[in-house]
């Protein structure tokens, strides 16, 4: 078997020392950082992600298959930098203002993590302010908004809103989600996407950055 | 004899409280309230301010144990006796805060309207075997700031039975005290003849947050009983087990109980909960699930140890129709509930998640808790020893339909369900219409609103509630309400 076949076999069975290892073999052994990352890391990642959807493995092995990824990619990160590789893209998130309910939030920001993706975690009750303040500074690509009281969801009208303001509209994309939630509110309010769990939540983002 | 449910040993729970008790006074409680915090040093309680977690003390939690109620009692509007919260007593009520509505026949929910919330509080004065009613939805056809305390105004006023709810902000206690208080007429008259229970949540794991720490402070000044809701979310935010799981509860429910009583010794409280088991393949929280049903009678029996009173969500289905999954999951956790002597489970009407109303299920819970609560009334002898004269009577009529005996007994011993139980033989059951379980629960939905009766509350006092309303309508930016009572 081939050491990138390993390397994604060791991800999928959420052994992050032995994907540290064959990470740190696969550099010695001259292999580029971006092959790495693609059919090693990434390529675990995928099967996990069909083998989840599939219901063969659970939550809790995937969480584990990300948390292994991050092993290697810690160590691929900044040679991808210089070489000029992108490593996935940038997400805001946070529960909007008036909502303490994160739960669902921290679960999609770990499936996010997990996907390789960078996650700017803004906690709960957040004014519409520092969704907008904190995409601008850190130059995410997307904004991920969660509410599940019927009271709170209008909050996320308001970032809408806001993004119009700041001519962040249309270049940051506005993902919504959590139990009030649906694909027509988000249509109504003018966010991009409703996503109805951490799994499609993954794929919408993913779907956005070009890297699905 | 009663029956019942045991699923913990006495040993058993002695080492999950004493577990409890442990954490509460080494790992502390996180509270995001400058004020409970300080209502906890003032009680002996250390206090890291930069953590907000409070270090409780033996001494505070058996103070608390010693001085809350083990029990009390629910009174209608109009002051009559309703719900009697203590010893084994089971009572079943409808779930709360659903986020939408299910209408018969249709295949989605949608978000509902005031004029849904008044069928639905027509629809409780019916249902005898739900013995008060609670917020159960959001109408969302007012403003955000009054949707919770709305709902308050309009279950006041269409419907006399006591209300379990609940707010969504600390500022929305004053105007739902405030409606109480115009229904009782003094403070003390609330106190002493409560007329709502509010439910009030702390954080996984073992945290409260500034809103809902706020709220139990507020009921507590005023006598309003509160249920703590902990919700141990098993193998994600708790341990995966049962037992690690009811230690969160138990800590988590304790510090409740701390919390009201240091507020205000003798306040009504019920030892509370929704749990659940988290589903790790659809990253949800089944309420119809049997470990969620497990756990949901095993921190009953904890409580009871403690001497309170208990809470459930629990006789709700994950469902998102009214189907056989409906009825299995509701079903299957109204009769544990009631074998466990919760003594209220909030649950009837629910589906998907705690997230949707039916009113056609909220018929078909009602017959559910209906045959629950006569399972409880157990097997009594009754004129049946010695049996040789009931025998000789029926040999000699053929029957015992006329039996004295027979009209003596049968309203008691039988429980005889409404129409929406299909009890007909096939061939009348075709005839009336071959109707499926929704169709006869829409019929029986639109008999019992159209049987409603006004509510016998005084013309001032209704008046002084919708004075109130308006008035808060007024300043969330809206000149009408949509309904008025
Ligand atoms: C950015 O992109 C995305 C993408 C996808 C996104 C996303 C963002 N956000 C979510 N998703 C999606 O992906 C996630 C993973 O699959 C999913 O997230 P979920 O959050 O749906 O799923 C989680 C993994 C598990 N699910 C949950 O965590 C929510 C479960 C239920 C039971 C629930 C919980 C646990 C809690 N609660 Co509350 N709570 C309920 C919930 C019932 C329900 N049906 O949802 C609901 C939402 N609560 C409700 C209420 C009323 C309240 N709660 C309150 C408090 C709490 C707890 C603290 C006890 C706890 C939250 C703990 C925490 N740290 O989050 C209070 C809120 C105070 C406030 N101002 O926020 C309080 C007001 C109760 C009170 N009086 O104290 C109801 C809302 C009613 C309404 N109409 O709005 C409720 C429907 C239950 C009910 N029927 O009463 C998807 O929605």
């Amino acid at each position: 078997m081939d050491l990138l076949t390993r390397l994604s076999e060791s991800l999928q069975g959420g052994d992050a020392d032995q994907v540290a290892e064959l990470t740190r073999q696969a550099l010695a052994a001259g292999l580029a950082p971006k092959p790495i990352l693609d059919q090693g890391l990434i390529a675990g990642m995928t099967v996990v992600g069909d083998r989840f959807k599939a219901h063969e493995i659970f939550l809790p092995d995937v969480l584990l298959a990300a948390k292994a990824m991050y092993a290697g990619l810690d160590l691929l990160r900044p040679l991808l930098a210089k070489a000029g590789v992108a490593t996935g893209g940038r997400v805001v998130i946070g529960t909007v203002r008036g909502d303490l309910h994160d739960i669902g939030k921290n679960l999609v920001a770990i499936m996010l993590r997990g996907a390789g993706l960078e996650v700017i975690d803004l906690g709960k009750d957040v004014a519409p302010e520092r969704f907008v303040a904190a995409a601008q500074e850190h130059g995410a690509q997307v904004i991920g908004m969660s509410a599940l009281l019927t009271t709170t969801m209008p909050v996320m009208r308001q970032v809408v809103d806001l993004c119009r303001e700041r001519g962040l509209y249309g270049k940051v994309k506005l993902i919504v989600g959590g139990a009030p939630l649906s694909a027509e509110y988000a249509r109504e309010i003018g966010a991009d996407a409703y996503c109805f769990d951490g799994v499609n939540a993954v794929d919408v983002v993913k779907r956005y950055l070009g890297t699905a | 004899m009663r029956p019942t449910v045991h699923l913990l040993s006495e040993e058993l729970i002695e080492r999950i409280v004493a577990e409890a008790r442990d954490l509460l006074c080494t790992l502390g409680v996180e509270i995001h309230n400058p004020g409970v915090l300080e209502l906890l040093h003032g009680h002996g309680a250390r206090i890291d301010a930069a953590a907000q977690r409070a270090f409780f003390t033996p001494d505070i939690i058996d103070r608390s144990l010693e001085s809350a109620p083990h029990g009390f009692k629910l009174y209608d509007s109009l002051g009559q006796e309703a719900v009697d919260l203590s010893g084994d007593r089971t009572n079943y009520t409808p779930g709360s805060a659903a986020i939408t509505i299910l209408d018969h026949g249709a295949d989605r929910s949608r978000r509902p309207a005031a004029a849904d919330y008044v069928r639905y509080a027509k629809l409780m004065c019916g249902l005898p075997n739900l013995a008060s009613q609670s917020t159960a939805f959001i109408p969302q056809d007012v403003p955000e700031k009054i949707q919770d305390s709305y709902r308050l105004y309009l279950s006041l006023g269409f419907c006399e039975k006591p209300v379990v709810t609940g707010c969504f902000t600390v500022e929305a206690f004053e105007l739902m005290k405030d409606l109480q208080l115009a229904v009782r007429g003094s403070a003390e008259a609330l106190a002493a003849r409560p007329l709502t229970i509010f439910s009030c949540c702390p954080t996984a794991p073992i945290k409260w947050s500034d809103v809902t720490s706020q709220n139990v402070v507020d009921c507590a000044r005023f006598g309003i009983p509160v249920e703590y809701i902990s919700m141990p979310l098993s193998g994600f935010m708790a341990p995966v087990t049962m037992v690690g799981s009811l230690i969160q509860h138990t800590a988590e429910t304790l510090s409740g109980v701390a919390i009201s009583q240091l507020t205000r010794p003798g306040t009504p409280v019920l030892y509370g909960g929704s749990p659940a088991v988290f589903d790790v393949r659809y990253e949800t929280t089944p309420m119809g699930d049997i470990g969620t049903m497990m756990i949901d009678c095993a921190y009953n029996e904890i409580g009871k140890s403690l001497g309170l009173p208990t809470q459930a969500y629990i006789g709700l289905s994950d469902a998102k129709l009214l189907d056989a999954q409906a009825g299995f999951e509701s079903a299957a956790g109204a009769l544990l509930a009631a074998l466990s002597g919760i003594n209220n489970c909030s649950g009837s009407g629910m589906l998907d998640f705690e997230s949707c109303f039916s009113l056609e299920k909220l018929v078909l819970d009602n017959e559910i808790c209906g045959s629950a609560l006569h399972l409880l009334r157990g097997i009594t002898p009754k004129e049946d020893f010695p049996a040789r004269a009931r025998f000789e009577e029926m040999l000699a009529e053929g029957h015992l339909l006329i039996s004295a005996h027979t009209r003596r007994h049968l309203r008691q011993e039988h429980y005889l369900p409404g129409p929406v139980i299909d009890r007909a033989n096939k061939s009348r059951w075709a005839e009336e219409g071959g109707k499926t379980l929704g169709e006869r629960a829409r019929a029986e939905v639109e008999r019992l609103v159209a049987a409603h009766r006004p509510v016998r509350l005084d013309s001032g006092v209704k008046q002084q509630l919708t004075r109130l309303m308006n008035a808060a309508a007024l300043r969330a930016g809206i000149d009408r309400l949509p309904v008025s009572i």
